[in-house]
């Protein structure tokens, strides 16, 4: 099997506060790695050492290894804003640009990039929508603001953006908490989807959640990887004590 | 008691309307006699004499040049003060650590604090000689071209007072664009950052998310700018005149209000008059400031809100 | 890019040292002790001070604060108590403007109500001032109050304690840092005003001599020595007292900064 990013003695912090403890984790290609965990364990904050997201937040500091296709993406050369092209993000809550278009939410990162070709944008921009499934609900409205969407609509927005700049990894913080089931439904058909071709790393509180999307899973608690295998494993046969409390819902 | 108190406060915090509106009805109670005598021509007329060469003529006055002055002063002080204001605005929310911020944030407003009238000392005795003698004979030098930058120059002149205002000005526009920037919730400027957005990427969007609240910013500096008195009466070089160079000096609303009014006794149209000028600055300042006011609170409403 | 906003920050920053630095300098060798005793002399003539500038200051800021503050207080109270009424929306809003107008037609609106009645006079300079003062300490008020956490307040309410009284004693007692911070900015803020004095008290040479009667302050002072042709002895004069009144400005802002320091932490 090949690894797509390979997390080595990561350690991050708030202040003075360790949220990260010595973290060892090997993410598969091309597969949904979920990482569960009570609230408060680091989870939100491992994703965000994973675009080098956490060290903009106040206070947030890391130390350790990233490996990202074998590179540290914390070598001192490394423009974590390359890195950012290269994983994507989805946030918890759904985040459009309200002051601009639905499509040029999507065309937004390609923007970034430099990338001004109308038909290439055209093209691109439908091939995400369509990607998300939203094409059919939006094509007659790609003016109209990104913020006008449904909430689960928005959210698929959002990934519909974060893939049109074709990242090679995609990271998600709890998609689906502000969304209804209905809509949830979908993210978790398309996320399912989109493991074909993209490394997702999926953060959720929801264990069903994570047992229905995702083929690994990793059981953080109090800032530690207290375990991590494939999700049916996890699921079906925990190694330790504690994972087994967690998911039959003993605490958390 | 309750009751009694609550009124009392009510009471109290009328005094605004009482304030304005008698603000208003007075100062036109005492341009009444300026507007019957002479209408529209007083808008654009551009002669101002209180005292007419020969006794059988009458006296007249035209603001046409007070209003030139006011406009285009305010309006560069807007062109200079504008990008450096934003970029004050930017590095308070966006760039600069904490720590920073809080001397930052002292010094923008210690500038705000600094009376009108020093800026003018300032002007006259440093400013002027400054700029008299090392900025506008190169501007000329390299501008000299265009007809604006033509004709002899004078320190005390247009762009002299435009260059007063937008020091004076930028307080205003930084503080309040620094306030609906860090207004932006966070989450807007997470989601470009995944995406991959620079430093200065990432302020664009903040300030395309807070454009509106911008323009109400920059509105309120036109406001700010159109009603000073002091500083520019000092450095502008009071001439009744309109004006066709920068280099040439030039004459305010405020200015003439400021310079004349405590000698025109008479005769009775010549102070109703002044006050007329007053009720002209009074209006147009009203009209940018209830505007501008407007735009800001909706940003600030929708951008907390979202 | 982003370097260019640290440059525009430095751009704007000049004037300030700049002024900062003239004003020490060229106001320092002005300055001696009749500098602070002494009447003001006419334009032209040495020796005198600026005494009766640095009073006519004081008590024309004093007398329109003892206006402008109470009224400013009680109309932000009002605006902190009632958030949604229509009233308070308006009031709000023509606050906003009132801070906003033009301090010279403040002065034409006190000449008319005031010096057409009484004559130029102190009295007149301060209701200029508390005009200017009231949408200011409206504000902060309002804001300092709004600050005030609602569990203080609804603790006071549960005990008994009628509404009125928790807001003049619990409420008041807990923006009081707030409220005073915006009580001395609006006073430095009109301790520079010159223009609606110009209209009102006019500017003397002499003592205090009533609240009826003309009387000089240090802004107007400035003005009239910065436009005398003698510039050995009046220009010196002016940036005297620009150092003075920069420094009494500057004296409060720095007292407030010091005072709602911790805030920031």
């Amino acid at each position: 099997m090949s690894y797509k990013i390979e997390i080595e003695d990561l350690n991050a912090w708030f202040n003075a506060k360790k949220v990260l403890k010595d973290i060892y984790m090997k993410i598969p290609e091309k597969a949904v790695t979920a990482i569960i965990g009570p609230s408060g364990c680091g989870k939100t904050t491992l994703i965000r050492c994973i675009n080098r997201m956490h060290e903009l937040s106040p206070g947030g500091k890391v130390s350790g290894r990233v490996l990202l296709n074998g590179e540290n993406i914390y070598a001192k050369d490394v423009d974590p804003v390359i890195i950012r092209r290269k994983v994507g993000m989805v946030f918890q809550k759904p985040n459009p640009f309200p002051m601009m278009s639905v499509y040029d939410n999507v065309a937004a990162g390609l923007k970034l990039t430099g990338l001004n070709d109308k038909s290439k944008l055209d093209e691109i921009v439908e091939k995400s929508l369509k990607l998300t499934s939203l094409w059919e609900e939006v094509k007659n409205e790609l003016h109209k603001s990104g913020a006008s969407l449904s909430g689960g609509q928005q959210q698929r927005l959002c990934i519909a953006r974060a893939l049109a700049v074709e990242p090679e990894v995609i990271l998600m913080d709890e998609p689906t908490s502000a969304l209804d089931p209905l809509a949830s439904a979908k993210i978790e058909q398309l996320i399912r989807r989109l493991s074909k071709k993209y490394t997702i790393i999926i953060v959720t509180h929801n264990m069903q959640q994570a047992a229905r999307v995702s083929d690994f899973t990793g059981f953080l608690y109090l800032g530690e990887l207290v375990e991590f295998d494939e999700t049916k494993k996890i699921f079906e046969n925990p190694k330790t004590e504690l994972t087994e409390k967690y998911i039959t819902g003993e605490f958390g | 008691m309750d009751k009694l108190f609550n009124g009392f406060l009510a009471l109290i915090a009328c005094n605004v309307f009482v304030i304005l509106f008698l603000m208003l009805y007075k100062i036109l109670e005492g341009a009444r006699l300026s507007l019957q005598t002479y209408g529209f021509s007083f808008f654009w007329g551009a002669s101002w004499e209180p005292f007419p060469p020969t006794p059988d003529m009458q006296p007249s006055f035209g603001v046409l040049p007070l209003i030139q002055g006011t406009l285009v002063t305010s309006a560069m002080a807007l062109l200079l003060a504008t990008p450096i204001s934003l970029g004050i605005g930017l590095t308070l929310s966006e760039f600069s650590p904490k720590r920073l911020n809080f001397l930052v944030s002292f010094l923008v407003e210690l500038l705000a604090a600094i009376p009108s009238v020093i800026y003018g000392l300032w002007g006259i005795f440093i400013l002027i000689p400054f700029l008299q003698n090392h900025i506008y004979p190169a501007l000329q030098a390299t501008f000299g071209f265009i007809p604006l930058f033509q004709e002899s120059i004078r320190g005390p002149c247009v762009l002299t007072g435009s260059i007063v205002l937008a020091v004076m000005i930028i307080p205003t526009i930084s503080a309040i664009s620094r306030d609906v920037f860090a207004a932006v919730p966070d989450s807007q400027r997470e989601a470009i950052i995944a995406l991959g957005a620079t430093r200065w990427e990432t302020a664009r969007m903040v300030m395309s998310y807070a454009r509106s609240g911008v323009i109400g910013a920059i509105i309120l500096g036109l406001g700010r700018a159109v009603g000073e008195t002091m500083a520019i009466t000092m450095v502008i070089g009071n001439s009744f005149n309109l004006f066709n160079s920068l280099f040439d000096p030039s004459y305010t609303l405020a200015s003439i209000i400021a310079n004349e009014f405590t000698e025109a006794s008479s005769p009775p149209v010549y102070i109703s008059a002044l006050i007329e000028v007053g009720l002209v600055l009074f209006v147009l300042n009203l009209a940018i400031n209830a505007f501008a006011i407007v735009i800001v609170w909706q940003t600030m409403k929708r951008v907390k809100g979202s | 890019m982003v370097l260019l906003s640290y440059v525009a920050l430095i751009i704007a920053l000049i004037p300030l040292m700049n002024i900062l630095i003239e004003t020490t300098i060229r106001g320092v060798s002005a300055i001696n002790l009749s500098f602070f005793t002494e009447q003001i002399p006419p334009l032209g003539q040495a020796g005198g001070g600026v005494g009766p500038a640095i009073q006519g200051t004081l008590i024309v800021v004093g007398l329109a604060s003892l206006v402008g503050v109470p009224v400013g207080v009680f109309s932000g109270i009002f605006l902190a108590e009632f958030r949604n009424t229509k009233l308070t929306y308006v009031s709000r809003y023509l606050n906003d403007v009132l801070s906003g107008i033009p301090s010279i037609v403040i002065g034409i609106f006190s000449w008319i109500i005031i010096v057409t009645i009484i004559g130029w006079s102190v009295i007149a300079g301060a209701f200029a001032l508390a005009i200017m003062m009231i949408p200011i300490v409206t504000r902060t008020t309002e804001e300092a109050i709004l600050l005030v956490p609602i569990t203080i307040k609804e603790a006071a309410l549960a005990l008994g304690i009628p509404r009125w009284k928790t807001t003049l004693t619990i409420v008041l007692r807990n923006a009081k840092k707030g409220m005073i911070t915006g009580i001395l900015l609006s006073m430095a803020r009109v301790t520079g005003e010159t223009a609606p004095l110009l209209l009102t008290i006019l500017g003397s040479r002499f003592w205090f001599g009533g609240f009826t009667e003309p009387s000089a302050a240090l802004s107007l002072t400035i003005f009239n020595f910065s436009q005398s042709p003698y510039s050995t002895v009046d220009w010196p004069r002016a940036w005297g007292a620009a150092l003075v009144l920069i420094l009494m400005i500057l004296g409060i802002n720095v007292m407030v900064r010091y005072y709602t320091r911790e805030k920031y932490g």
